[in-house]
């Protein structure tokens, strides 16, 4: 396999409706932003480009089937190769990395991904139907078919077994609303407090309307290159950052369409199988796992997401990451509902499983720079979520999992400042990151690796 | 008293419009401030009737029909799924009818729904939960009955609960539900 690089990247403005443009158009929105990034013209790119990857959830919300050609064409793009993946919320996420393996297996030098999402053209039930109709649909959606619900169930056993509290949860929405407010791209700006949270209007119980994304339109576009590729481009005349930004690592996992047939595995086989490293090697990590286990806990359960672990394991051992708390400086997680969130920290291994609540309150998760209001014990770790996640940017779900990677390239480049004109978000001297798509409950997930080389 | 809403709420519909504005000369200033112009949004209704068979699963919703809670058992591990499933993951093989109606069950996890993708708004509120059976490996999702939705509790988790079934079967997996036992 051949280094990859992470080029350049655009996002079209996130919002709840976009009747102003076709998607294709909204797709080309942020795909010009990205040629125009590198300093080339449109003809110029469209020579040297060799393909593309493109990303779309629903065939439902656009009522187009074939829309991924439809994109191709409108950024002319053709006769050069191209095809459409689908894998849920993890749509954009799978996308980056295919795009990743066209590039790393020498299929091509520049590939780029485009991915788009138009929710508003159903009212949000309707919207929420689409969305349930990735469960079961003989078994799962006809009891009462809804995504909100299906996360408020995993939470409610998270609570039960590790006693994390609607307050953690909170936690998760007013770090991921404040960072938004620095983030023109983001669909809500807004600034909440834990009380607002809590006195949101109740959803699925116990999640309020603050701790759930919301539907939206949206497009993102990244492009990758190999080391020839970013020659042939730096030779027409582009402008590529140095130092470049690498991806180092890729891992993708699967589980159980209907999360009531995800396993409940015993202490031996979670460690065997499942542990990070890191947990592997800690006496004391494993004596807190044999204890959760003595006293109930079976993995995964309702409560985590195998896949999800599967997803960073895998890209962990590919970029050598070994600490990912230490050894990353900030993580883009798929934050749909903010209990998710909080079981992704777990997932990725920014802490222990059965912590996450904890790890949410902590202050670990937050930017070091900023006043959320809020009593935080312990300093900034790892940011999660510096651009204010899905629960803030909106959801537009083929779209979403590339905006993580544009926002990631930005933050590793250091350009934050010059695309949001607002530094506030900048993690300084940002060298790793990781972004996370998610799937589901937790059916697909992707975790890349990006690094400042 | 009860305050009405601020905001009333949004929705398709209306008059059917048969023209729209558009300058009456299409002179080069015009036809530039066409780019100007807001977008036309129009509805577009779509509908069909699925023919959908349960295929290998049709003798747990049979099962309901006739009071019957079914699961699905691999023939040499003895794995069993709450909800149906023609094969079993591990072993590969195709697995055995099993009664599981009078099995101890109990919440394994629950939600109160307050609202719902469009088709079950209506039934707001209503309980999703996760049921565990004694000796079974795997999950039945379903609905709980016979609780308080605006006294939710953690206290649900781990509830003894027995299956009801409706005496006049949809053919749905909500043909089962199940009480506080």
């Amino acid at each position: 396999m051949r280094p990859v690089y992470a080029i350049s990247g655009g996002v079209s403005k996130f919002a709840k409706s976009r009747p102003d443009k076709t998607f294709p158009a909204l797709i080309k929105e942020s795909y010009d932003y990205a040629i125009a990034d590198l300093g080339l013209d449109f003809p110029t790119f469209t020579e040297i480009v060799d393909g593309s990857v493109a990303s779309y959830f629903s065939d439902h919300f656009t009522r187009q089937l074939m829309a991924a050609i439809m994109g191709q064409d409108y950024l002319g793009l053709l006769p050069k190769p191209s095809h459409r993946v689908e894998g849920g919320g993890a749509t954009g996420g799978i996308c980056f990395q295919e795009v990743w393996k066209s590039i790393a297996s020498g299929h091509m030098d520049v590939g780029v991904g485009y991915g788009f999402e138009t929710m508003s053209h159903v009212e949000t039930w309707k919207g929420n139907e689409f969305i349930a109709l990735a469960s079961d649909v003989s078994t799962d959606y006809p009891v009462g078919g809804f995504y909100s619900g299906y996360y408020a169930m995993m939470v409610t056993r998270h609570m039960k077994e590790y006693g994390t509290t609607v307050e953690d949860m909170a936690h998760v929405s007013v770090k991921n609303h404040i960072n938004a407010y620095h983030n023109p791209y983001a669909q809500k700006r807004n600034r909440y407090t834990i009380e607002d949270v809590r006195n949101a209007v109740m959803v699925a119980w116990p999640l309020t309307r603050l701790d759930i994304c919301v539907m939206s339109d949206g497009a993102a576009s990244t492009i990758l290159a190999s080391e020839e590729g970013i020659r042939k481009l730096e030779a027409a005349g582009a402008i590529i950052p140095r130092p470049l930004v690498k991806v180092t690592g890729i891992g993708r996992g699967t589980d159980a369409m209907r999360m009531a047939d995800r396993p409940h595995v015993d202490y031996e086989f979670f460690m065997k199988n499942y542990a990070t490293q890191q947990e592997k090697d800690s006496d004391e990590t494993k004596a807190y796992y044999k204890d959760l286990w003595d006293r109930g806990t079976r993995y995964p359960g309702v409560h985590s997401f195998r896949a999800g672990r599967t997803a960073g394991n895998q890209a962990y051992q590919h970029a050598g990451v070994y600490d990912p708390l230490e050894e990353l400086d900030f993580v883009e997680l798929h934050d749909a509902y903010t209990s998710s969130e909080i079981q992704t920290y777990e997932d990725l291994g920014l802490c222990r499983y059965g912590e996450g609540g904890p790890f949410a309150s902590s202050g670990k998760a937050f930017l070091p720079n900023i006043d959320y209001g809020i009593d935080l014990p312990e300093a900034s770790a790892c940011a999660v979520n510096p651009s204010g996640g899905l629960i803030a940017c909106g959801h537009p779900v083929g779209a979403t999992g590339l905006m993580q990677a544009v926002f990631a390239i930005w933050q590793l480049q250091g350009s934050i400042g010059k695309h949001f004109k607002d530094a506030t978000l900048q993690i300084e001297n940002a060298k790793r990151g990781a972004i996370h798509s998610h799937a589901g409950t937790g059916t697909y997930v992707t975790v890349s690796i990006l690094e400042r080389e | 008293m009860t305050m009405l809403p601020k905001k009333r709420p949004e929705t398709l519909g209306g008059y059917i419009v048969h023209n729209v504005p558009f300058p009456k000369e299409l002179t080069p200033e015009a036809l530039e401030w066409l780019k100007q112009m807001t977008p036309i949004q129009i509805e577009q209704p779509y509908s069909i009737t699925y023919l959908h068979s349960y295929a290998q699963d049709s003798p747990w919703f049979a099962g309901l029909t006739n009071k019957k809670l079914l699961a699905s058992q691999d023939v040499e591990t003895g794995y069993t799924y709450a909800t149906p499933r023609g094969h079993d993951m591990y072993t590969g093989a195709e697995t055995n009818w099993i009664d599981i109606t009078d099995r101890h069950a109990e919440v394994h996890a629950f939600t109160v729904c307050h609202f719902g993708s469009e088709e079950f708004l209506a039934e707001t509120p209503f309980v999703l939960i996760q049921v565990e059976f004694e000796g079974v490996d795997t999950l039945l999702l379903s609905r709980l009955a016979g609780v308080d939705p605006l006294k939710a509790s953690l206290d649900w988790i781990g509830m003894e609960i027995v299956p009801k079934f409706l005496r006049n079967s949809k053919l749905k997996p909500t043909d089962v539900y199940f009480v506080p036992a």
